[in-house]
C-alpha cells in the first residue's frame, strides 16, 4: 500500500504539457542550422548563461512544488485507506519543519523571542515570550545565540561549498574523459559555475540557519517567511509560462491566417484583436476575474478540495491574462507573414502547387519561430510583475494561494506598525527581484541571439 | 485628411459595439443577475424575495435581450441589454451601488487623476529621454554598459516596491511630505510631489532602455554618416539630427496614452489616497460594484480609441512623408 496518493492538479498537467512542448522545441531546433547557431550564441553569452542557471534553480523549486500528493491518514484496522484532504507537494515534504513549525505571530529574522510584548500567565510581567521553534534548542542559554548563528551559517556554507566542489570535479572529470565533447567548447562554463557557487553558498547558509531558526522571520500568523517565499516561486513561474502557453496557439494560428489569407479573414481577425486590445488590460482582467470568481463561488460542487479551487482560479487568471496579451504577438506575426508571403521562396512553393496550409505550416511558421520565442521570454517577467499588482488590486490569485502578490498584500500594512515589520516585504521583493532580473537578462540574451536585426 | 478621420471615427463604432457586447456577455451572460445577487447578499440572507428586491433596486429584473411583455419598441428597450449596455453610448452610466450618479462621480474625479498623470507623463518622458541621451552619448563605454545594467535592474523591481519603499522613506522616515491625502489647488502640491517622483523614477528603467535602442538605431543611419563626413561635431549630430529624428518614433509611440491619462493610475492613487478615477476603479473592484467597473471599461476603451486616432494624426504632423488617405 502506498502511503500517499498522487494528485494531478490542472496546472500540474499543463506544466507537464509545457515541458513536453519544450522538449519538442529542442528537437525541432536541433534540426535547423540557424536555430542551432542562435542557441550556440546564447551558450557563449556569459550573462545569458548565468541568468539561465539562476532561472533553472527557480524552475527546480517550482517543479518540486508541482508534484502534488495527499498523504495517508493514520488508519484503523480493517477500514479503507483514508487520505488527508490537504494537498501537499514534494517541496512541502522537503521543507516539512518550515511548514509545520509555526509561531504565534510576528518574529524577526533569526529571532529567539516573539516580536510583540505579551502579558505572562500570572497577569503581571509583560515580556517578549520565547518562540516555540526558533532557537528553541538554545534552552535558557541565550548568550550563545550569536555564536550558534555563526556556527550554523558556516556549517551550511561549508556543505554548499563541498557540493559545488563535487559538481566542479564531476565536470572536470567528464571534460577530460570525453574528448568528443570538444564541440561543446563554445559553451561558456565559468558564469554557470560562478552562479552555481552563489546559489550553493546562499542556499547552504540559509539551509544551515533554517535548521534552528526562522531565517526570514515569521508573518502575522506565525508562518515562516522563507517557506512562503519558496512557495511563491511556483505561482510566479506558472503565471509567467502558462499564460503564454495558453495564448500561443491562438496567436500563431490567427496571426498567420490573417497575414497569409488576407481579405475578409484578415479584416475579421484584425477587428477581433483591435477590439480586445481597446479595453484597458487591468480593467478587462478585473472584470473577467470578478466574473470567474462568481462562477467558482456559485459552483462549489465542481471542486473536490480547496487546492483545486485555488488552482482553478490560478488557471482562470492565466487564461484571462493570455486573452489580454495575445493581441500583440498576433499583430507582430501578421505583419511578418505579410512580408514573408511576398518572398520568392514562398511564391516558388505556391507555383509548385503546395497547398495553402502546406505553405503556412512548412514555409511560413518555421520562419516566425524567433518572433514567438523572443515574445515568450520577454513576456515572462512582465507577467510575474503583473501578478503582484493584480493581487494587490484584489483580482489576482486566490487569497489562499501563496504568491508574491498575496505576500506583499498581506505585509503592506505592517510598515505602519511601530516598530516596523520589514522582513516579509523584503523577502517577497527580494525573491521577486532575483527571478525577474534573471528572466530579463535571459530574455535579452535570447533576443540578441535570435533577432536578425540585432546581429 | 478629413475623409480619413471620418472613416476612422466610423471604424471606432463597431469596435465600441464589440467591447459593449464583450462586457455584456461577461457581466450578464456568464453570470445571471441572480448569481450576482446571491454573491452580494451573502449566503445567509438569500431568499427569493431578497434576490428580487436586489435586482429591482438596480434594474436587473428585466429580461436580458427581448421583453415579451412590452409594447412595440419597449420590447427592445425594456431589457437589461438596452438599459445597461446600449445607454452607455450616450454616456449614461446609471447609478453605483451606493446610489451615486456614476457620470457625475467620473467628472469630479477626472481632475485629480490628471493632476498626477499629466506631470508624470511629461516629466517621465523628459527624464527618460535625457537618461537615454547620456547613455547614447557615451555609447560603447563603461558608463553605457553600467547604465544599461541599471536600467534592466530598475525594470526588474516591482512597481509596488517603488511605491511602498518611497512612501516609507520619504514620507515616514524623513517626513518631507504627508503620507497620503489630497487637496485641490495649490495646497495639493505637497500631496502630489511624492507620487509623481516615484512614478517618474519607476518609469525611467524601461523608458530609457527603449529610447536608447531607438537612438542607437538612428545613429547607424546614412544621414549620420553624411553629417560626420561634413565635419559636424558629435554633439551637433546627437542633439540636432539624432534627437530630432529619434523623437519621431518616441512621440508617436507615446501619443496613444495621452487620452488614457484621465483614467489615472490604479496603484498610485490608492496608495496615496488621491480621489481620482484610478482609486475609484479599485474601490469598485473591491466592493464588486459591477456598474462602475462596466462604466470604466467603456470609458477606457473610448479614450484608447481616441489615442489611436491621435497617433495617426501625429504621424502626419511630425513626418511629412506620411499621408493619410
Amino acid at each position: 500500500m502506498m502511503s500517499f496518493k498522487p494528485v494531478l492538479l490542472m496546472s500540474d498537467l499543463l506544466l507537464l504539457l509545457l515541458i513536453v512542448g519544450a522538449i519538442v522545441l529542442v528537437i525541432v531546433n536541433r534540426r535547423s542550422e540557424p536555430l542551432r547557431a542562435a542557441w550556440q550564441r546564447i551558450a557563449g553569452n556569459p550573462v545569458g548563461m548565468a541568468s539561465a542557471t539562476l532561472l533553472s534553480a527557480f524552475a527546480l523549486i517550482g517543479l518540486l512544488d508541482s508534484m502534488h500528493y495527499q498523504p495517508k491518514l493514520a488508519q484503523q484496522q480493517g477500514s479503507a485507506a483514508n487520505y488527508s484532504v490537504e494537498v501537499l507537494s514534494v517541496l512541502d515534504r522537503t521543507l516539512m519543519p518550515l511548514r509545520t513549525n509555526t509561531e504565534k505571530t510576528y518574529s524577526a529574522p533569526l529571532a529567539t523571542n516573539l516580536f510583540a510584548m505579551e502579558t505572562a500567565e500570572d497577569g503581571k510581567a509583560r515580556s517578549y515570550p520565547r518562540l516555540r521553534y526558533g532557537g528553541a534548542h538554545l534552552g535558557a542559554d541565550l548568550e550563545q545565540h550569536a555564536e550558534d548563528v555563526a556556527q550554523r551559517g558556516t556549517r551550511g556554507a561549508t556543505v554548499g561549498l563541498l557540493l559545488w566542489l563535487a559538481v566542479l570535479a564531476a565536470m572536470w572529470l567528464r571534460e577530460k574523459d570525453d574528448m568528443a565533447r570538444r564541440k561543446a567548447l563554445f559553451v561558456k562554463w565559468w558564469p554557470v559555475l560562478a552562479m552555481l557557487l552563489f546559489v550553493a553558498l546562499a542556499g547552504g547558509v540559509v539551509g544551515g540557519l533554517s535548521s534552528g531558526y526562522h531565517v526570514f522571520g515569521t508573518d502575522k500568523v506565525g508562518q515562516d517567511v522563507l517557506y512562503l517565499s519558496l512557495k511563491s516561486i511556483r505561482t510566479g513561474l506558472l503565471l509567467g509560462t502558462l499564460t503564454t502557453l495558453i495564448m500561443l496557439p491562438a496567436a500563431i494560428f490567427l496571426g498567420i491566417l490573417a497575414g497569409y489569407v488576407g481579405g475578409w479573414v484578415d479584416d475579421l481577425i484584425q477587428y477581433v484583436y483591435t477590439t480586445l486590445n481597446s479595453i484597458p488590460d487591468v480593467l478587462l482582467i478585473a472584470a473577467a476575474v470578478l466574473m470567474m470568481q462568481v462562477v467558482i463561488d456559485t459552483h462549489p460542487a465542481w471542486f473536490s478540495s480547496s487546492a483545486e479551487r485555488a488552482d482553478a482560479r490560478l488557471l482562470a487568471l492565466c487564461i484571462i491574462m493570455g486573452i489580454t496579451s495575445w493581441t500583440g504577438l498576433c499583430r507582430l506575426l501578421r505583419g511578418e507573414t505579410l512580408k514573408l508571403r511576398e518572398l520568392e521562396y514562398v511564391q516558388a512553393a505556391r507555383a509548385f502547387g503546395v497547398s495553402r496550409l502546406g505553405v503556412m505550416l512548412r514555409h511560413i511558421l518555421p520562419n516566425l519561430t524567433h518572433i514567438v520565442l523572443i515574445t515568450t521570454v520577454m513576456d515572462f517577467s512582465r507577467l510575474v510583475l503583473a501578478e503582484a499588482v493584480l493581487s494587490y488590486v484584489g483580482v489576482g490569485v486566490d487569497p489562499s494561494t501563496i504568491s508574491f502578490g498575496t505576500m506583499i498584500d498581506a505585509a503592506r500594512m505592517e510598515l505602519a506598525r511601530e516598530p516596523m515589520v520589514w522582513w516579509s516585504l523584503t523577502a517577497a521583493f527580494g525573491f521577486m527581484f532575483l527571478l525577474v532580473l534573471a528572466a530579463n537578462l535571459f530574455a535579452d540574451a535570447v533576443r540578441d541571439a535570435f533577432d536578425p536585426k540585432v546581429s | 485628411m478629413f475623409a480619413y478621420l471620418l472613416r476612422r471615427v466610423l471604424y471606432a463604432i463597431p469596435i465600441l459595439i464589440g467591447v459593449n457586447v464583450i462586457t455584456f456577455a461577461l457581466f450578464f451572460v456568464v453570470n445571471t443577475p441572480d448569481d450576482m445577487a446571491r454573491l452580494q447578499l451573502g449566503v445567509k440572507r438569500v431568499t427569493p424575495d431578497a434576490i428580487q428586491k436586489w435586482k429591482a433596486e438596480r434594474g436587473y429584473d428585466r429580461p436580458l435581450l427581448w421583453n415579451e411583455a412590452g409594447q412595440g419598441a419597449a420590447k427592445l428597450t425594456e431589457t437589461i441589454f438596452y438599459a445597461k449596455s446600449v445607454r452607455m453610448f450616450a454616456f449614461d452610466f446609471g447609478r453605483a451601488d451606493d446610489g451615486r450618479d456614476i457620470a457625475r462621480e467620473i467628472r469630479s474625479r477626472a481632475l485629480p487623476s490628471l493632476a498626477i498623470a499629466l506631470p508624470v507623463f511629461v516629466l517621465g518622458l523628459f527624464s527618460s529621454v535625457c537618461f537615454a541621451l547620456v547613455l547614447v552619448f557615451y555609447r560603447a563605454t563603461r558608463l553605457d554598459f553600467y547604465g544599461t545594467v541599471l536600467c534592466v535592474a530598475m525594470m526588474s523591481v516591482s512597481g509596488l516596491f517603488y511605491i511602498i519603499g518611497g512612501q516609507w522613506v520619504v514620507a515616514k522616515v524623513w517626513q518631507w511630505v504627508p503620507i497620503s491625502g489630497y487637496a485641490s489647488g495649490f495646497d495639493g502640491i505637497k500631496f502630489l510631489l511624492l507620487p509623481i517622483a516615484i512614478s517618474v523614477i519607476g518609469g525611467i528603467g524601461p523608458g530609457a532602455r527603449w529610447y536608447r535602442t531607438i537612438f542607437l538605431d538612428e545613429i547607424g543611419r546614412d544621414y549620420v554618416r553624411t553629417a560626420r563626413a561634413k565635419g559636424l561635431s558629435e554633439n551637433v549630430i546627437l542633439f540636432r539630427h539624432v534627437l530630432k529624428n529619434g523623437m519621431v518614433p518616441i512621440l508617436t509611440g507615446v501619443v496613444v496614452v495621452i487620452p488614457t491619462l484621465f483614467m489615472g493610475s490604479l496603484l498610485l492613487e490608492s496608495f496615496f489616497g488621491i480621489p481620482g478615477l484610478g482609486s475609484y476603479t479599485i474601490e469598485a473592484i473591491g466592493a464588486q460594484d459591477f456598474a462602475v467597473v462596466r462604466a470604466m471599461v467603456f470609458i477606457g476603451t473610448v479614450l484608447y480609441i481616441l489615442g489611436l486616432l491621435l497617433t495617426d494624426i501625429s504621424y502626419t504632423m511630425v513626418d511629412p512623408r506620411v499621408r493619410l488617405q
